[in-house]
């Protein structure tokens, strides 16, 4: 066991969301696409809101649970492939809203889907090693996807938000971790590009699987470990149906993925995925005692997985802010016109 | 024609912006955002920060058609005249919200957003919002 873990969390997904069929029946998809997908609805921005304002939003809940002063936060985060500013960190904004500045470390990372799954590893080992008492890792992003692509059947807004500390204080003990990354061009967005492009098929077995597979099976041999004793499995959502593939491709049973599912409501976040699935079995099935495997998955590509052991300060936290669920049934359901607007598909010359 | 933000002005009024400091007058006691050097009420210049309520109630707003280029992909604004649970003024957009849900005494709460874009090239504004209080994701006490 190690001597940190998770002292609070936090979660955001905004008010508007569309209907996957309305997405189909737009673009001429086949609506057994989005059925296969296991997709329902997606998260959509407001007009107003980007990667910053909506992980000001997780990281604000984050900081509500972990009942910290936020000057005593030693590193921020930002984990997404979204930027407002390609050159100009959103880790500073973020801290200088929530009070945390100056003396804090603060970067955005990038690595697809896993840049916050990076950032909890080295805010872990920061905590670990004293050189921090606590440190904030926010995964949140308004993904683009190309008008027309499959792509845009899940691709979401939304985020996470993590407070890593001492483990004498947190809901869930990091047990361990383990990486396994390769280089493989599943998905990508090159520079200057608006919307990124994938390997349609080969994002699959040689990218999502493969890694997310090494990673959980790394961890498990290094922890000597087998799938049953996990009580909770939470994997990167991409759509709805990989994270059950994987998990019987594993060895979990269903039972232990559905309660941490979240796009099939709320569509894929990217760099919130896997973490608003986190935060969604903490917040709903999650006992002390329970063991809970984490596996971000980023392309490009590469998975980490943790293994959390849950403590009796879970309850207490529960409560003190919006949960996932809150904010699922928190929605107005908009028009493609609507939703074209809001993420400015439709372009404005100024 | 779009005007690209001031950096300085950006990073001048960030804290307030950011965080709904606004300030006390020691002599008055009153509170007043955003923050000025001098008390609106008495004159004062004795004043100190204070960090204000996020929530408040809509005291009157308008709906704006007519905007200038910068804010034509999010027309109509909202923005609204919010007296928050202090008793403080605050002049805001009001977000995530319908034409049909707005009315005078609307329960709100403080939001950051992306307040102005400015051109394609130059800093971006961000800032507090207010949005309609919905019990179940509020981050306030009401």
């Amino acid at each position: 066991m190690k001597s940190v873990g998770i002292v609070g969390w936090g979660a955001y997904i905004p008010l508007y969301r569309i209907a996957v069929d309305e997405i189909a029946k737009m673009w001429g998809i086949d609506p057994f696409l989005a059925k296969a997908l296991g997709m329902y609805e997606k998260a959509v921005g407001g007009l107003d809101e980007d990667a910053v304002t909506i992980g000001v939003e997780a990281a604000m809940n984050a900081l509500q649970r972990a009942k910290i002063k936020p000057d005593s936060i030693g590193a921020v985060f930002f984990g997404t492939e979204s930027k407002p500013y390609a050159v100009k960190p959103s880790a500073t904004i973020v801290a200088e809203v929530l009070g945390i500045t100056p003396n804090t470390m603060a970067s955005d990372l990038e690595f697809a889907c896993r840049a916050a799954s990076e950032g909890l590893r080295a805010a872990f080992a920061l905590v670990e090693s004293g050189q921090i008492d606590y440190g904030l890792v926010i995964g949140a992003d308004t993904a683009q996807a190309n008008p027309g692509d499959v792509l845009e059947l899940t691709a979401s807004s939304g985020g996470a938000a993590f407070i890593v500390g001492p483990s004498s204080e947190s809901v869930a003990i990091l047990e361990g971790v383990f990486t396994f990354i390769t280089d493989t061009p599943d998905f990508w967005r090159r520079e200057g590009v608006p919307y990124p492009f994938h390997g349609e098929g080969f994002t699959g077995d040689p990218a999502y699987f493969h890694h997310i597979i090494g990673a959980v099976e790394g961890l498990m041999k290094k922890l000597g470990l087998s799938p049953n004793d996990f009580d909770y499995a939470i994997f990167h959502q991409p759509n709805g149906k990989f994270p059950l593939v994987v998990g019987k491709r594993l060895g979990f049973s269903r039972e232990k993925i559905i309660p941490s599912l979240v796009t099939p409501y709320a569509g894929n976040t990217y760099n919130g995925s896997a973490l608003l699935g986190f935060a969604r079995v903490l917040e709903n099935v999650a006992k002390p005692g329970d063991r809970i495997l984490v596996a971000p998955f980023g392309s490009g590509a590469g998975s980490d997985a943790f293994s959390f052991i849950v403590t009796d300060k879970l309850e207490e936290r529960k409560k003190l802010a919006p949960t996932v669920d809150d904010y699922l049934s928190n929605k107005k359901i908009i028009s493609y016109s609507e939703y074209a607007r809001m993420r400015q598909l439709i372009k404005i010359v100024r | 024609m779009v005007w690209k933000l001031s950096p300085v002005s950006v990073w001048r009024h960030r804290i307030p912006r950011y965080r709904l400091i606004g300030k006390e007058c020691k002599k008055c006691g009153k509170h007043h955002y955003p923050p000025k050097l001098a008390c609106p009420y008495c004159g004062s210049r004795d004043l100190k920060n204070i960090e204000l309520p996020r929530s408040g109630i809509i005291e009157t707003y308008t709906v704006i058609y007519e905007v200038g280029e910068e804010f034509r992909h999010k027309a109509p604004v909202v923005i609204g005249l919010v007296k928050l649970d202090d008793g403080t003024r605050v002049i805001a957009p009001i977000t995530d919200v319908a034409e049909d849900e707005l009315e005078i005494g609307l329960r709100v709460e403080a939001t950051f957003r992306r307040i102005r874009d400015g051109d394609h090239f130059g800093v971006i504004g961000y800032g507090l919002s207010f949005r309609p209080i919905r019990t179940n994701v509020s981050k306030t006490s009401s």
